[in-house]
């Protein structure tokens, strides 16, 4: 594991901490897009050991978050229908739909089960030529290569029992929605450096213009990620915004191109809601109408989908930034891991979730004093 | 506790109210199977041995004091790396007699078996439970078998019971652990789970990863006799360590800190995990204990634990704290800190 190791080792690590104390002098908000960064942050501690003048913000980057309900509706809808084999990434079974989540329709005899690739799922169609295998193709632009190529490769086989159930979302329209929005706090992003190894930052260089925010391309091992705040920090104490990379090892700036051909040929841009947040124009993709066969949509065409979000959740605010996950009334009461009201309390990453254990340990470290 | 269950007229108790149906995290030894246990079955069948909650139930007969566990065992493939559904169902049930400081004995098998299967694989299956009970140095006593039709199984379900004999002064349960005991693991982690997934889903990490399916119960006498000031023992099966360490710190009412880089994890095992976005201490085991030891006997029950076979990658891995009651805390490798909670149900992968 000396690939990782490298990146995770505790001088250098607190050589970094060192330096953003250093160069801190006032309070600042970094948003970190991405859930898998989010992830990083809460796993090893970072956001404990920096100086209390930073305020890392949770971004909408979690794709289990941000699936809209009305597609998790038309997921358990087009699982539940005989004959079906709903292929997932593991993580969206847990995450509610209006009144139930994948878990539940499966213990009702839906056939639905989790992979580790979309191209096991055109393996599992091909296999099954009397089933419809349908794949659950959510995620950011890192997931949509594998998503893409395996659409093509079911047309290239043929395969007419093969769909997917498409809710890509972009991560540079979101930045945009984040800055546009005007109860942002947010000075500075950490952009997601998987999404950047395959789309590059090209794309990154008119938001840094136009609302002269820094942006700084990230990693995910835990120097990484502190090389990343330590690099917007110092823009935002130098009053300066530029496009930084600070993953060179995995991103250049075209990205990678073969990869950004597949998508295009496969996915279109399109409006695509957000949960929580709403509808984020040119903020997605959906099947091409070249492969319009493969789009589960339209070959279920499951309408009759009346959402029902929890009147009480406020999950949306969660992922803009705007509300503190333990200032939602219903944290830790009605909504905790076991029973989350909101996606943001399922995934590990999600904000929610992350607030959850650790104001546990705050808590109980509170009552260890009160106790004394 | 005079209460009745009316099954006319009865509903779930709340925690249970979001499935009204069994999932299959109900079995994912997370907090969804913990519900069903605190909500369903204790409250049906409360009696003092069985509030106790521990791996096997521990009372007195004639003068003597006995540990009694039941355990069913429905792995999918039947053979994996580094054993089968035969041997895990022997050292399933010897363990969890161990852990209670048991001297296992007697065993019972009942086997569900689908039809269709080959009497070869059976044969191979109860081959593999003989050897392993000799190894632990038990007797299959008894044993039942049904056949269900094609179609209503994976082949084969085993049931296990065991029964162990635990020797005077020894006095181990998972309430005992005490504000500044040691947290001590008795070798790598993660092994059985990874190699599961990797047959079940095809996937391969590089070298080729075996389940660590043993026999705990010589490395238990060897801990013992080293010293009696063990206090908890949990093997860390489904849920893996967090598991095991959350289900101390809430019977104990006492907080735990561990190390994350004093775990012992093997490189394929984080190498999956990393790809999978798994963690290791979430990742069940099937030959790894977990010790909960008095200070002053740390060092020689190490020790102890090193010589033997089973125990040669032992390790001190943190301690237990009054702070932060019910909560198990990981210093991580960076020098932060976070909470590890049990999974909910089933570890599943992550996405991002």
């Amino acid at each position: 594991m000396k690939y990782l190791d490298e990146f995770r080792n505790p001088e250098i690590a607190e050589r970094l901490f060192a330096e953003i104390r250093r160069i801190t002098t006032r309070p600042w908000a970094i948003m970190e897009v991405c859930g898998g960064q989010t992830h990083s942050i809460i796993r090893n501690g970072i956001d404990q050991l920096l100086p209390p003048e930073i305020e890392l913000i949770h971004g909408p980057g979690c794709p289990v978050c941000v699936t809209p309900l009305e597609i998790i509706d038309k997921a358990l809808a087009i699982a539940a229908q005989p004959g079906v084999i709903f292929c997932s990434f593991g993580d969206m079974l847990r995450v509610p739909g209006s009144s139930a989540d994948l878990f539940r329709v499966k213990s009702e005899g839906a056939d639905v089960r989790i992979v580790y690739s979309p191209l096991d799922a055109v393996k599992l169609a091909q296999a099954n030529p009397e089933r419809q295998v349908v794949f659950f193709g959510i995620g950011f632009e890192t997931t949509a290569p594998a998503n893409a190529m395996a659409v093509f490769q079911a047309r290239q086989l043929g395969l007419r029992n093969f769909s997917m159930l498409v809710s890509h979302v972009l991560v540079p329209p979101a930045i945009a929605a984040i800055m546009e929005s005007p109860h942002s706090r947010v000075q500075a992003f950490l952009a997601a450096g998987h999404v950047c190894s395959v789309m590059g930052y090209w794309e990154y260089e008119p938001l840094v213009e136009r609302y002269r925010t820094p942006i700084v391309v990230t990693g995910f091992e835990p120097l990484d990620v502190l090389e990343g705040i330590r690099r917007a920090v110092a823009q935002l104490e130098a009053g300066e915004a530029r496009l930084e990379n600070a993953y060179p090892r995995a991103v250049r700036r075209e990205g990678n191109l073969p990869a950004q051909q597949m998508l295009a040929d496969v996915f279109t841009v399109t409006d695509r809601g957000w949960r929580g947040i709403g509808v984020i124009p040119q903020s997605g993709w959906r099947l091409s109408d070249r492969y319009r066969d493969f789009d589960a949509e339209v070959r279920f065409a499951v309408t009759d989908i009346h959402t029902q979000e929890s009147a009480i959740c406020r999950s949306g605010e969660v992922l803009q930034g705007l509300l503190k996950p333990n200032q939602c009334p219903a944290f830790g009461k009605e909504c905790t891991p076991r029973t989350p009201l909101g996606a943001t309390m399922v995934s590990s990453e999600g904000a929610c979730a992350a607030y959850y254990q650790y104001g546990r340990f705050v808590q109980s470290e509170y009552d260890a004093q009160d106790a004394l | 506790m005079s209460a009745t269950l009316d099954f006319n007229n009865w509903s779930c108790p709340i925690p249970l109210r979001s499935y009204p149906t069994i999932v299959m995290g109900h079995g994912g030894g997370g907090k969804l199977s913990a519900e069903l246990v605190e909500h369903l079955f204790a409250p049906a069948f409360r009696n003092a041995t069985l509030d106790a909650l521990g791996d096997a139930a521990v009372f007195a007969l004639d003068g003597g004091r006995l540990a009694y566990s039941t355990d069913s065992f429905v792995v999918r493939p039947l053979f994996f790396p580094g054993g089968n559904i035969g041997a895990l169902a022997v050292n399933g049930t010897v363990n969890d007699l161990a852990m209670m400081g048991a001297q296992p004995r007697f065993l019972t098998a009942g086997f569900i078996l689908e039809e269709g299967l080959p009497v070869a694989q059976l044969g191979a299956i109860v081959e593999a439970m003989a050897a392993a009970a000799h190894t632990a140095g038990v007797q299959i006593v008894a044993g039942d078998t049904k056949v269900v039709d094609k179609g209503h199984g994976d082949g084969v379900y085993i049931n296990t019971s065991g029964i162990g004999v635990i020797a005077e002064g020894v006095e181990i349960a998972p309430n005992r652990a005490r504000p500044g005991d040691v947290v001590i693991v008795s070798g790598e982690l993660g092994l059985h789970g990874i190699a599961i997934l990797s047959v079940r889903e095809g996937l391969e990490f590089g070298a080729p990863i075996e389940s660590d399916c043993a026999p705990l119960n010589g490395l238990v006498a060897a801990m013992l006799a080293a010293s009696r000031d063990i206090h908890v023992l949990r093997d860390a099966t489904r849920g893996g360590l967090a598991a095991v360490l959350n289900e101390i710190a809430r019977a104990s009412q006492v907080g735990i800190t561990y190390e994350e880089r004093k775990l012992p994890v093997p490189p394929a095992v984080a190498a999956a995990c990393d790809m999978l976005g798994m963690d290791p201490v979430h990742i069940a085991n099937e030959g790894k204990l977990v010790a909960i030891v008095a200070p002053d006997a740390a060092d020689a029950v190490l020790e102890a634990m090193q010589r033997h076979p089973l125990g040669a990658r032992a390790a001190i891995i943190g301690r237990v704290t009054e702070q932060h009651p019910r909560v198990v805390v990981a210093r991580t490798a960076i020098g932060g800190s976070r909470v590890v909670d049990m999974q909910v149900g089933e570890q599943l992968p992550r996405i991002c």
